[in-house]
């Protein structure tokens, strides 16, 4: 007996240029407007893009970008709508705001589902919001989908920065590329987060600082792009498109 | 119309069994079609011949329906899938993802939506048969 979901994952995500995860270690430091944030500036950009909530207990993506209205079309499989000029792609469009209490299991299950039934179109790029942690959804990506890498996000804090040292040593040591690490929500001058980074052999790639703004920006993507974390994650952007012109000539 | 892109992966994954096998000539695809998906069968064996190589032209698609249990892990409850107690939109909903089953669904006895689905989730490819290279 065999799964036959599993086959044509790879068929799915050919037309998809770079696959970037955009993980932590652990919740609460901002990995979904990190994710939200990057997949508005690179559409900005001209570039082609798809955002993936697969953080599917606590989707938020939609809200932080005001995304409503809009369904996936049915077309031999689903076509994700576009909101904000790139591909959107969230469990919302079937659970609506009600809670969805999944098991590991389940979570697997439903990230497959998702994966095998999603046609994307040709994109440069796609941005995948990550539940935190290293458990099912992380496993399966990194199981699933060669070319997936990852761009973690952390606070300052050391109890967030502990989880992204187990997080970044695993996928290293599973050779799974690290785009680099963003320090959210800094509060002072400290430069601890870019040293342990270093350490770790990752690039630090952006800090970003603690501000009012981004709260009152949620659910308003104009906003948002006016904040200074949107301002960090351009230059994250940038890097993410640089990237890919040295590891593979193309976006 | 999501049953052609799951007749897509069923080919994907028959087709690479096959040539794990060195089937040459594949003669049957048994699929088991969990009842909880509520796929069109119709429209999913439409698709199965639209999307089908020549290395499957003879082939006989052999589909069975597997009747949906879920039990309750809290309780211990076991009970069917009924649709007809589902609004359209949860229905729909759990045809293109069944996990959020546990969304719409709580378990009749103790009300809890921490539940497992025993059987008849998705879609399986079951067993491909077929003639060997050389075995003509």
């Amino acid at each position: 007996m065999a799964d036959p979901r599993t086959n044509i994952i790879e068929e799915r995500m050919k037309g998809i240029g770079k696959i970037i995860a955009v993980s932590s270690g652990k919740g609460g430091v901002g990995k979904s407007l990190v994710a939200s944030t990057l997949a508005l500036i690179l559409a900005g950009k001209g570039y082609r893009v798809g955002l993936f909530d697969l953080d599917f207990t606590s989707p938020s993506t939609h809200m932080i970008l005001g995304i409503e209205g809009v369904k996936p079309k049915e077309e031999k499989g689903i076509i994700p709508p576009v909101a904000h000029g790139f591909e959107y792609m969230s469990i919302i469009y079937y659970t609506g705001e009600k809670a969805t209490p999944l098991r590991g299991t389940d979570v697997s299950n439903a990230l497959i589902e998702l994966l095998s039934i999603t046609k994307w179109g040709k994109l440069d790029l796609l941005v995948i919001d990550m539940p935190p942690g290293i458990g099912d959804a992380t496993l399966d990506l990194i199981r699933l989908i060669r070319k997936i890498e990852f761009l973690i996000v952390t606070t300052s804090s050391r109890l967030a920065f502990e989880t992204v040292r187990k997080l970044v040593g695993l996928l290293m040591e599973l050779k799974v590329p690290v785009v680099g690490i963003v320090e959210n929500m800094k509060m002072d001058g400290s430069s601890n987060i870019q040293r342990q980074t270093r350490m770790l052999g990752a690039e630090f790639l952006a800090e970003i600082p603690y501000e009012q703004e981004v709260e009152d920006a949620i659910g308003d993507a104009d906003k948002l792009l006016g904040t200074a974390l949107a301002t960090k994650v351009e230059k994250v952007a940038t890097r993410i498109t640089e990237h890919s012109y040295e590891r593979t000539g193309k976006v | 119309m999501h049953e052609w892109a799951l007749a897509e992966a069923v080919i994907a994954a028959a087709s690479e069994i096959a040539e794990k096998e060195e089937l040459e000539e594949i003669k049957e695809v048994k699929i088991r079609v969990g009842e909880l998906q509520q796929v069109e069968l119709d429209i999913f064996e439409f698709a199965l011949s639209q999307l089908k190589p020549p290395k499957f032209k003879d082939t006989q698609f052999k589909l069975e329906v597997a009747k949906a249990e879920l039990k309750c892990r809290v309780c211990g409850n076991k009970w069917p899938f009924d649709k007809e107690k589902l609004g359209e939109e949860a229905s729909e909903a759990i045809h293109f993802v069944p996990e959020v089953a546990h969304t719409y669904i709580k378990c009749p006895k103790c009300g809890s939506p921490d539940f497992e689905i025993v059987e008849g989730r998705g879609v399986w490819l079951e067993s491909v048969k077929g003639v060997k290279k050389g075995d003509g």
